[in-house]
């Protein structure tokens, strides 16, 4: 009998606690993924080099809100994207020039396989699937945006971190001729963001290459962002270059920017307020002039699936 | 027409209307008649009205020094106008924070539980609170009877002008997420001008001394 001594099984092999604490999750998405395979078969991932291009072979997931989303024109009219500008509207007039293509992605750090990839290698082998999730803005104003991405959790997988690889930090495109922003110091560029692994595989986390069925515009992030939908929108950082499994928490920006009013988790919490504003509520974008604003969710609303990560972790503190 | 019928006749219903654009502009955009407000329309308005306050205080700060450069002394005829409006802007920069975004006229669970703390807990809210008194005080004291009457103590009451613009700066730039740039604009304005009276404070018992 072959019995697998425990230097045998690789780390990635290991399932997550992450992973094991969601199965029935996993379990159900997976059957409703299948449906949907004998329906229509699953596709490798493929995103045209064309803006507003129809995605095909999107499946549903049963992580979407249904809840409306926010127009199309707030989605992609009003965005933070400090490289087109710090404006709300620079990043879609400033970005209609940028191009996307080529694109490469480096993975690198504490995994079995690392290198670099054109875009179109890089989200291949996996589904695409259109999340329906919540934003939450740390400025205190959300919208509901219907993302087309692949799960975090199966790139994560695929790359198979070691056990040293505690964390995934995310690099932004460098380069200030394509990318105006950059040559003010607003921020230390490139921007940089983090997760833990579990974060990164829990099931919410998605990297997005498309939005409403279509590609991703460039003031989105495009070809490819994180959307982690219990976080504040900062968290998701846009057209990525690298993908790092490090064993330290990572430098991530807007912490680097001010300690004291960002942290490393940044989880949507409406009881710790910003040093300077509240969090207790929030705007919607797209419900006008007289509209209230509505209470803020812990974890947007996402405590169900994302509660367990923070155990015994002080949120106060680790904000 | 002499310049005093100048000024009053045209000079000041066309500052009265350029005073009264933006806020012109906000509303009709709110309507959808004369463009649109953004995405986030509170935040919009709220950003407009502010700017224009503002930009009033510095403009009217700045009658006196540009007069002392010019040489045109019915600039001084404009000032009260554009302290009022200053005025006018804080306070529907106010009311709209008060009625829309903290939603006293529009939301069924507001509470002024939530104004009070946002009014003693949120530093930026505080200051600008506190500009808003100045210039209802100001305000108040507006007319040539009532200055007439408080005579020395009115110039020291509207000498606070200078706090009202500090003050608005400083709250600006307290509530800004990063880029203080349009920020660091109104603070070397305001600089300027609050270094040009206190240099022309000093300069004056000097010359008079050699004189």
């Amino acid at each position: 009998m072959l019995i697998k001594k425990p230097s045998d099984i690789r780390p990635s092999e290991i399932t997550s606690e992450a992973n094991y604490m969601n199965r029935r999750t996993f379990i159900r998405a997976g059957s409703i993924a299948g449906a949907s395979i004998l329906a229509a078969p699953a596709m490798a991932a493929v995103v045209p080099d064309q803006p507003r291009a129809k995605l095909q072979g999107v499946i549903e997931s049963e992580f979407s809100t249904d809840e409306t989303p926010t127009s199309y024109e707030d989605v992609t009219g009003y965005n933070n994207f400090y490289e087109f500008g710090t404006g709300k509207e620079d990043p879609a007039r400033y970005a209609q020039e940028f191009d996307a293509r080529p694109w490469s992605i480096t993975v690198d750090g504490h995994a079995e396989k690392t290198g670099t990839f054109h875009f179109e290698d890089f989200i291949k082998p996996f589904d695409l699937e259109e999340r329906i999730y919540r934003m939450r803005c740390v400025e205190a104003w959300s919208m509901v945006i219907p993302w087309v991405g692949i799960s975090l959790a199966d790139i994560v997988k695929h790359y198979q971190p070691t056990s040293k690889a505690k964390y995934v930090a995310f690099e932004t495109l460098h380069d200030p001729v394509r990318m105006p922003g950059q040559r003010r110091r607003v921020l230390d560029w490139p921007y940089r963001e983090g997760l833990t692994i579990a974060e990164a595989t829990n099931p919410l986390a998605i990297l997005a290459v498309g939005v409403y069925g279509e590609t991703l515009p460039n003031q989105n992030g495009a070809p490819i962002r994180l959307v982690v939908p219990w976080k504040y929108g900062f968290k998701g950082i846009k057209s990525i270059v690298r993908m790092s499994f490090v064993e330290k928490q990572p430098d991530v920006s807007w912490r680097m920017a001010a300690a004291n009013e960002y942290g490393f988790y940044a989880n949507v919490n409406p009881e710790v307020d910003h040093p300077r504003w509240s969090q207790a509520s929030e705007r919607a974008i797209g419900a006008g002039l007289f509209a209230p604003r509505k209470p803020t969710l812990m974890f947007n609303g996402y405590g169900e699936q994302v509660a367990h990560l923070y155990d015994g972790l002080d949120l106060r503190k680790n904000f | 027409m002499n310049t005093l019928q100048r000024v009053r006749f045209i000079g000041k219903p066309l500052v009265f209307l350029l005073c009264l654009l933006p806020a012109a502009l906000a509303v009709g955009d709110a309507f959808g008649i004369t463009g649109q407000l953004s995405a986030n329309p509170v935040e919009d308005i709220l950003d407009r009205f502010g700017n224009w306050a503002i930009r009033l205080i510095i403009i009217g700060l700045a009658v006196t020094p540009l007069r002392h450069v010019t040489g045109w002394n019915w600039l001084i005829r404009f000032r009260r106008m554009l302290g009022l409006f200053a005025f006018f802007y804080v306070l529907m920069h106010f009311l709209t924070w008060l009625l829309l975004d903290r939603g006293l006229a529009v939301d069924p669970a507001f509470q002024w539980a939530g104004i009070l703390e946002d009014l003693t807990e949120r530093p930026f809210i505080t200051i600008g609170f506190a500009a808003l008194l100045l210039l209802i005080a100001m305000a108040a004291t507006s007319t040539a009877g009532i200055r007439r009457r408080m005579g020395r103590r009115w110039d020291r009451l509207h000498y606070s002008a200078y706090v009202v613009g500090v003050l608005g700066v400083w709250h600006y730039w307290w509530q800004v997420k990063k880029d203080t740039s349009d920020a660091w604009i109104y603070a070397v304005i305001l600089g300027v001008l609050l270094s040009y009276r206190i240099w022309r404070r000093f300069r004056r018992p000097m010359r008079n001394r050699g004189g």
